[in-house]
């Protein structure tokens, strides 16, 4: 008799058991389909009920959202209201950027640059052999290193490093020796040789939007026969003349992916602080102990 | 005709110096080859080149006046007048390399000590006082002038050649020139290049009067020396970055032994400018024709050091594919001097050519001169 319980009491817990897996698999299942809705085995199938998405909204419409360049403009101009320096940084995501060189030309246009003159040029490099190939856009700025190597080179002092971490070009106590541009090793110095786009072409000269000046550093530019900037070594300067006016540099505003970043890196509260201190932010050419303030994420 | 040769070899360099020097104040840099990714040519080159090139020479006077080298007293006239003479080619080819030429001056004005250009322009500046004082000495029959003058100038002419090199060899963004071999590099490739040129002069512009043979025995021993000393600099200076077989300074290295300009460094510097001196001086030491033949060939072809020194460096990207992320022709990594750039250097050469025989004919004028022609 004894026996014979025991055995129906295995029997019926075999049967519960098989009865717990078989439901327990099923809501796993069910589960795994149907995302985190409450599922029982039994119940027929109900179509999901998303949240209505308003037309232009977010997906999901109880997560804040805002453009990353809003919120860097407000940052811009609370770093400009504070009362102390900012320390400027840009971060460009490696993985954002689709090699578009928007901010190429925007750049160019910004600061009227001439032929031989690029302030952030995109570099492409091409990865694997096909067709296991993926392509890989790094713009390079002027790294602005808090040791920068361009700085103590020069015989006349024309360039050095503010205290907002722009390194600054005197363009009018700048001798043309170039020995600046032998000594950065991003090559982010050009050299204004005078050229012009229309040089050698057909017509009536320099286009207007040749002779329109230009404000880097402030000051308004006019390239006129051998007067400054032509002559001397030209870089990025972060747009230091949009900054002073309230403006995030014009690399930022047009890059299309928002893969460029830019901010102040003494508020730890701003977009760049976080992004510079994730772990896949790196500089270029760490090594040489330059301290560049262009990171990138990878 | 004999006599007309050189000056007609003279005119025709004069001539297209005069080209060159007129197209760059025109035409600004349009016509020159150098660009922003490879900022330092021919040029550059060239006033590195001359300003061995005098401070060679100076050693000679200095051997002569200092430290009592009787046997070369006698051509420390000329040995100055040379000094003097690369000192002018040297910065007159610089200042053509400016952007703003009109700017020169601010090194004086605002200089930045903590850049070797700057230290080398004053440094270059104070040699240069005292190559004209130890002139001024001979003109006027005071040799305590003439000495003191080099003595004070025997420092400079150590420290303005390593500065030089120490130009470049700061620069740690450029791997090849980064190197401390290269102040002595340029300290010994500069005396032996201007002892050449020194020696090419006293064996072929000075009097066969007694003591001529001697003389030019003498320099061409301490040349020879000076061959083989600079080899085994320039064995180090190959030798150890190219060890591993990696790196940039092994790219460019071997860019210079076997790229395109193969022969600057086989033919021009190590065939021409070493090889056949040092046979021509260890197989001829008491012919001093030979001996000038020598000189003139290890000094001339120092050239091609000079721009295996400036140009290989460069030539290497500092960041793969930045050739291809923005196109123009001043963006680039090839570099060939143009005929413009040459002719500028035949300015320079011009230049130096007629400052020295200037300086020469009015000492000679003023009879201070003891052997040269």
């Amino acid at each position: 008799m004894s026996e014979n319980n025991s055995t129906q009491q295995q029997a019926d817990g075999l049967d519960n058991r098989r009865d717990f897996l078989a439901k327990f698999a099923s809501t796993v299942f069910a589960g795994m389909v149907m995302g985190g809705a409450a599922v029982k085995a039994e119940e027929a199938k109900r179509p999901l009920q998303l949240p209505t998405r308003l037309p232009g909204g977010p997906i999901q419409a109880e997560l804040e959202y805002e453009d990353v360049l809003v919120q860097m403009q407000r940052e811009l101009e609370a770093a400009l209201q504070k009362g102390r320096t900012p320390k400027w940084v840009m971060v460009i995501d490696t993985r954002k950027c689709v090699g578009c060189h928007a901010c190429t030309i925007a750049c160019a246009v910004e600061n009227k640059l001439p032929p031989g003159v690029v302030y952030r040029p995109v570099i492409e490099e091409q990865i694997g052999e096909y067709p296991n190939v993926s392509w890989r856009f790094t713009p390079r700025p002027c790294m602005q290193c808090d040791k920068p190597p361009c700085v103590p080179v020069c015989p006349v002092g024309a360039t050095w490093k503010s205290e907002d971490g722009i390194v600054d070009i005197d363009y009018n106590a700048c001798i043309g020796c170039r020995y600046c541009l032998t000594a950065c090793p991003y090559q982010a110095r050009t050299s204004d040789f005078g050229d012009h786009w229309t040089d050698g072409t057909p017509g009536q000269g320099k286009m207007p939007y040749e002779e329109l000046p230009m404000f880097e550093y402030g000051k308004e530019w006019k390239r006129e026969d051998h007067k400054s900037p032509v002559g001397n070594a030209r870089k990025c300067h972060f747009c230091r003349h949009r900054l002073q006016h309230g403006l995030l540099p014009q690399c930022v505003t047009s890059c299309i992916g928002r893969a460029t970043f830019f901010g102040d890196a003494n508020d730890p509260n701003s977009l760049v602080s976080q992004l510079i201190h994730k772990p896949n932010a790196t500089r270029l050419k760490e090594e040489l102990g330059t301290e560049p303030r262009v990171y990138y994420l990878v | 005709m004999k006599r007309a040769l050189p000056w007609i070899l003279f005119a025709i360099l004069a001539l297209v110096g005069l080209v060159g020097a007129f197209l760059r104040f025109t035409s600004s840099r349009d016509l020159a080859a150098y660009g922003s990714y490879i900022p330092w040519g021919l040029w550059v080159a060239t006033y590195i080149f001359f300003a061995g090139l005098s401070a060679g020479a100076y050693v000679v006077a200095v051997l002569g006046y200092v430290f009592g080298v009787e046997r070369l007293k006698p051509i420390a006239p000329m040995a100055l007048a040379i000094a003097l003479a690369c000192l002018g080619a040297a910065l007159v080819t610089v200042w053509f390399d400016l952007g703003h030429m009109e700017r020169v001056f601010s090194v004086f004005l605002r200089p930045n000590f903590t850049s070797m250009m700057a230290w080398m322009v004053w440094l270059y500046t104070a040699y240069a006082i005292t190559v004209l004082l130890a002139l001024y000495g001979i003109w006027r029959n005071h040799p305590g002038l003439t000495r003191t003058a080099l003595m004070v100038g025997t420092p400079l002419v150590i420290f303005y050649p390593g500065a030089a090199g120490a130009l470049f060899g700061t620069v740690v963004a450029q791997s090849l020139w980064h190197s401390p071999v290269f102040p002595i590099l340029f300290l010994f490739g500069g005396v032996l290049s201007g002892f050449s040129l020194v020696t090419f002069a006293a064996a072929y512009f000075s009097r066969k009067g007694a003591g001529y043979s001697d003389r030019v025995w003498l320099m061409g021993r301490i040349m020879l020396g000076l061959l083989v000393l600079y080899l085994i600099l320039e064995w180090a200076e190959y030798s150890i970055p190219m060890w591993y077989q990696v790196g940039h300074e092994y790219e460019a290295l071997m860019g210079v032994l076997f790229g395109p300009f193969w022969y600057v460094f086989w033919v021009f510097h190590l065939l021409l400018g070493m090889l056949v001196p040092m046979l021509l001086l260890a197989l001829l030491p008491r012919n001093p024709l030979a001996t000038g033949a020598a000189g003139f060939l290890a000094a001339s072809m120092f050239l091609a050091v000079r721009l295996n020194l400036v140009i290989p460096s460069q030539v290497q990207p500092q960041l793969e594919g930045l050739v291809n992320a923005y196109r123009d022709r001043r963006l680039g990594y090839s570099y060939i001097p143009t005929l413009f750039e040459w002719s500028v250097v035949a300015f320079s050469v011009a230049l130096a050519i007629a400052i020295a025989y200037a300086v020469l004919w009015f000492l000679n004028r003023e009879k201070k001169l003891e052997v040269t022609q």
